[in-house]
């Protein structure tokens, strides 16, 4: 997983490039929460542009960041969902309260 | 003309969460065999890693043991049956309802079975309690039927 921090913005842009299953998301994770504590950003989108694979464990994850973001003042964002990621998380409900966002594939 | 492919296949590995790739690659391979679209083969790699997973982190929680998959093709339709020896679930109908699960502190979200049932055609599951758990799971391979039946049409456009 790559990140960028724009520091004007106070925006951290995670790009997972990892299959998320149960086995990868301990390391993405673990990456996602040090970086956001250490920037403490006021938005945090999740680029899913690379992912080619992802079951449950990825609604667990984005849960996960959603309320820890959260906690610190911050908001959550999903950018480049293919349709089946994208049925996943509709499946679970969790679009309700993440929006999907624009952000032009790098 | 109608191919009749019959195979079966059977895959036993431990139960370590890095087989899960293993597991869900290998049955996509196999599946391959019956011409899926890309979106059916993403379909059942979904629901063989939601099974293989539940196999590993509920039957089996931190205990090692061996998780079991059979997989069998008929001429339009796979079936796959995975299954542990683990703990087994009490209340098979509770399990599968959307959002249940008995691990929300690692961050699990109780949409496996419901991820697994919207993705296949049917699911079925079989589990005692102390003995395991075994989800069969069945497919019908939609492209093959399709591709057949837009060959029968235009062999009789051409009849005709
Ligand atoms: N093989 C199994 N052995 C024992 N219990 C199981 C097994 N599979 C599922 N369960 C039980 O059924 C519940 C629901 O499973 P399900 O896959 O829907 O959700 P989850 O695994 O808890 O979360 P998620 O799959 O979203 O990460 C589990 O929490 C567990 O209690
Ligand atoms: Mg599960």
């Amino acid at each position: 997983m790559e990140s960028k921090f724009y520091e004007e913005d106070k925006l951290l842009i995670f790009k997972i490039t990892d299959e998320i299953d149960d086995f990868s998301v301990q390391k993405i994770r673990r990456k996602a929460d040090y970086e956001i504590e250490r920037y403490m950003p006021k938005k945090v989108i999740f680029d899913f542009n690379s992912v080619t694979f992802m079951d449950s464990a990825g609604i667990g994850l984005i849960i996960g960041r959603y309320k820890f973001v959260k906690m610190l003042g911050g908001t959550v964002e999903l950018a480049n969902l293919t349709s089946s990621i994208r049925k996943i998380f509709e499946m679970s409900g969790i679009l309700r309260l993440i929006p999907i966002t624009n952000l032009e594939v790098s | 003309m109608k191919s009749e492919i019959e195979n079966e296949m059977k895959l036993e590995f431990i139960s370590k969460s890095a087989n899960e790739a293993f597991a869900r690659i290998t049955v996509a391979a196999f599946a391959s065999q019956l011409d899926p679209t890309i979106e059916e083969l993403a379909d059942i790699k979904t629901a063989v890693s939601e099974a293989v997973t539940n196999c590993i982190i509920h039957g089996y929680d931190k205990k090692q043991g061996i998780v079991k998959i059979f997989a069998r093709l008929t001429e339009n339709e796979i079936i796959i049956e995975i299954s542990d020896k683990g703990k087994g679930i009490e209340n098979i109908d509770i399990a599968k309802e959307p959002l249940y699960t008995t691990k929300p502190n690692l961050e699990r979200s109780g949409m496996g079975f419901t991820i697994m049932e919207s993705f296949m055609d049917k699911v079925d599951v079989e589990s005692v309690v102390g003995l395991g758990t075994k989800v069969t799971m069945r497919k019908v391979i939609k492209n093959k039927v399709e591709n057949e039946e837009s060959d029968d049409e235009f062999e009789m456009i051409t009849k005709e």
